[in-house]
């Protein structure tokens, strides 16, 4: 099998998956008084150290959270709650119009039900935010945001956002940015406090620790109102007893991420090129998506002009091959990518799409895979037109 | 021979995969998603076109052991079924959508993108036969049989089908389906119209069509008896639901006899004026030989969805179809299927069908 969506999730690396192991035969609640209360707590607290070190944050700006969509909708939920709590004319939400949907789905919540407003910032064809966009909000309305949320990098089609720029113009005007790194940790240098943001969500996942993991990093000084509540056991910002060795082994991951970033990124970035490569020779007429320079490494992104982008997939699936359309999906069925439409594509452009993104599992064997099944998936997809 | 299977999330499509899985055929579920708002559609067991089926749909395949993909139909669907049912009332007809569906939807737009995509057949979880001879056949199980409903295909997209089931009968189905550990197996059976959230059809009409108030006026004397407040409120042979003004001059019982979309008019009449003994249909399909037959062909005809077999002499010219029945017919509506059978010990060959678009009288 040639997998090709390592952005969806990625392998978990053998280190990973020892410590999970090792860790998951010991007792003990990480709240607990007792002796194994104590060493699950000593694990959870080196593990948080670990994950502080590698991403240039303190140990006590690290919240553990069930995952990357736990730690997206606490930021943007808990951030706006808190400022409008100390200042009822903080409504203000401005987000990028490429966000994750945990991110973007969220927003939308506090529009319907809690009385946000929202200033979505526009992306040019790349999928850049505007800096001159955030700019201009904050000067106009400076009083009024609760925060500004911008993702670092792109899930779908790779964009690096200029996120330290962003989050020093909103630190000029006292306003907190959130980013969502959950598909840059690994793949571009990631450094908390150097990037000025207000708060950060990372995940296990994407990076070769476990699912069901991922941390909320958050300035001491952010307040932060509480999805969850219960024992309080992150920083009384989020209850629910600790996944101890599903903790650990996110620690590892990150640590290993971060430490071998520099080389996993050269690799990812060479297999991408002749990914690319590839591609346009074997489909001339593909149209490489997003931005060639602020890119992630190991993301590819193509429109198939003619083709849909599920009958591609379907059709890869069948020779062994596993890539994504990259859209969200509600009961099976894919709507076009807001991302792509936001970045000015049209509707069967944003139809006919598919992701390819690397891993550190990657092969040279996988790329040559999908070359050879390529162009025949292509001709039968546009035999099958854009719409059934 | 690469297959797809449709798979609605009900037991008969479930079983029809696992059944083309067994007959060795290389087989990919998919699940056509149909409505525009999946959470809007009825909810539940009864329909086929929630969240919760697709879901039932994936459980299916990942037991039987295929891919499994969701396609979105929701426009087609729209545009071909919900669309033209909602125009065929508005015309004083009375469709049968499933029977759309069939001929517009899974066996064209599915159909058509499954071949292009390298598929060789259909696969559907419906109760008719289609044995070696590639003649559709009635079911097994009379009361489940779904020959009516697929009499609309051609030659092409009948050779296109396969139909697993037709040699069950749906307690046969059941019980397969425990068998092979398909949660599906006891998920109660579909009704009604999948579209028509809470099976009010005359309430769903009114929604997109409006009220519309006019006469209901009697065939015989020509009186107005009474007001109706949308002429796509009824069907012919209908008699619920009339609530005269006052009695037909003679004080029996009316029916509708006749809609006339043009003056908006309702005809009601006594029982015996619905009885037809000539129906003609249009847009005919003919499969029981490569041409048209030249002459008139003893057979039966079916005139509605479990309506029962009438013998009569079909014949087919200028376009169009005639039935002219051994016996007169009470309630044939403009709208439905008139459907030509030939009686066959290993079940009732579909000759062709058309669309019913006018019945006429005994005595004409």
């Amino acid at each position: 099998m040639a997998y090709l969506d390592h952005a969806a999730t990625t392998p978990m690396l053998p280190e990973a998956l020892d410590a999970y192991v090792q860790v998951a035969r010991e007792l003990g609640n990480a709240s607990s008084l007792h002796a194994p209360g104590r060493c699950a707590r000593r694990r959870v607290e080196e593990a948080r150290e670990r994950i502080a070190a590698a991403l240039g944050a303190r140990p006590s700006e690290v919240v553990f959270t069930g995952g990357g969509t736990e730690s997206d909708n606490l930021a943007v939920k808990g951030i706006f709650w808190a400022r409008r709590a100390a200042d009822p004319a903080r409504t203000l939400v401005v987000a990028s119009e490429v966000e994750h949907h945990a991110v973007h789905d969220a927003v939308g919540w506090l529009v319907e039900h809690e009385g946000a407003r929202v200033t979505w910032l526009p992306v040019d064809g790349s999928g850049r935010v505007q800096v001159d966009a955030v700019r201009a909000v904050c000067q106009a309305d400076g009083d009024q945001i609760a925060l500004v949320t911008a993702m670092w990098a792109n899930n779908e089609v790779g964009t690096v956002q200029p996120v330290s720029e962003l989050a020093e113009i909103a630190a000029s005007h006292r306003v907190p940015l959130h980013t969502d790194a959950i598909q840059a940790v690994g793949q571009v240098p990631v450094d908390f406090s150097a990037s000025g943001v207000a708060a950060l969500s990372v995940t296990g996942h994407k990076l070769g620790g476990p699912v069901g993991v991922g941390a909320l990093l958050m300035g001491r000084e952010v307040d932060c109102t509480p999805l969850l509540h219960g024992g309080g056991q992150e920083r009384d910002v989020r209850s629910g007893t600790l996944d101890v060795p599903g903790v650990v082994a996110f620690s590892v991951a990150v640590e290993m991420a971060a430490k071998g970033q520099p080389e996993h990124a050269a690799r990812l970035a060479a297999l991408r090129d002749e990914l690319v490569a590839r591609v346009r020779a074997a489909v001339p007429n593909a149209v490489y998506n997003g931005d060639p320079e602020h890119r992630l490494p190991g993301n590819a992104h193509f429109s198939f002009p003619g083709c849909e982008g599920d009958a591609l997939l379907l059709l890869l699936d069948a020779q062994g091959i596993a890539c994504s359309t990259g859209s969200a999906c509600s009961a099976g069925v894919a709507q076009p990518s807001h991302v792509l439409l936001a970045m000015g594509a049209s509707e069967p452009a944003a139809r006919s799409s598919l992701r390819f993104t690397l891993g550190h599992t990657s092969t040279r064997a996988e790329i040559e895979a999908l070359a050879a099944a390529l162009p025949a998936a292509v001709e039968r997809a546009r035999r099958a037109g854009p719409r059934a | 021979m690469k297959v797809l299977a449709a798979m609605s999330g009900g037991v008969d499509s479930a079983v029809a995969a696992a059944r083309a899985v067994d007959a060795g055929y290389e087989v990919t579920g998919v699940h056509l998603a149909l409505s525009r708002n999946p959470q809007t559609y009825r909810s539940g067991a009864r329909g086929c076109c929630t969240i919760e089926d697709a879901r039932d749909a994936r459980r299916a395949a990942d037991v039987i052991g295929i891919p499994f993909y969701v396609w979105d139909l929701a426009e087609r669907f729209h545009t071909e079924v919900v669309d033209d049912f909602v125009a065929e009332y508005a015309a004083g007809r009375t469709p049968n959508p499933c029977l759309r569906c069939n001929e517009k939807i899974k066996f064209a737009a599915v159909l058509d993108k499954a071949v292009a995509l390298g598929f060789d057949a259909v696969v559907t979880g419906h109760h008719a036969r289609l044995g070696a001879d590639r003649r559709l056949r009635r079911s097994v199980d009379p009361a489940k049989d779904q020959s009516y409903v697929l009499a609309v295909l051609s030659r092409r997209q009948l050779d296109r089908a396969i139909f697993p089931l037709g040699g069950s009968t749906k307690a046969h189905v059941r019980a397969e389906a425990a068998d092979r550990g398909l949660a599906v197996a006891d998920k109660p059976d579909s009704h009604d119209i999948c579209f028509v959230a809470d099976g009010d059809t005359p309430g769903f009409l009114a929604g997109r069509l409006g009220a519309e108030p006019g006469p209901i006026v009697d065939a015989d004397s020509g009186e107005v008896l009474g007001a109706h407040a949308g002429a796509y409120r009824f069907t012919v042979g209908q008699r619920r639901g009339l609530r005269l003004d006052r009695p037909a001059p003679d004080g029996r019982r009316r029916y509708v006899l006749s809609i006339t979309p043009v003056s908006n008019t309702v005809t009601v009449g006594p029982a015996e004026a619905l009885a037809v003994s000539t129906v003609s249909g249009e847009r005919p399909v003919w499969t029981d030989s490569a041409r048209p037959p030249a002459g008139p062909v003893e057979c039966e005809v079916q005139l509605r969805a479990h309506g029962d077999p009438v013998p009569a002499v079909v014949s087919l010219s200028g376009g169009g179809l005639t039935a002219r029945l051994r016996r007169p017919v009470r309630g044939v509506a403009p709208g439905q299927a008139v459907v030509a059978y030939r009686p066959d010990p290993g079940g009732d060959i579909v000759l062709g069908s058309a669309t019913i678009s006018a019945a006429k009288p005994a005595g004409w």
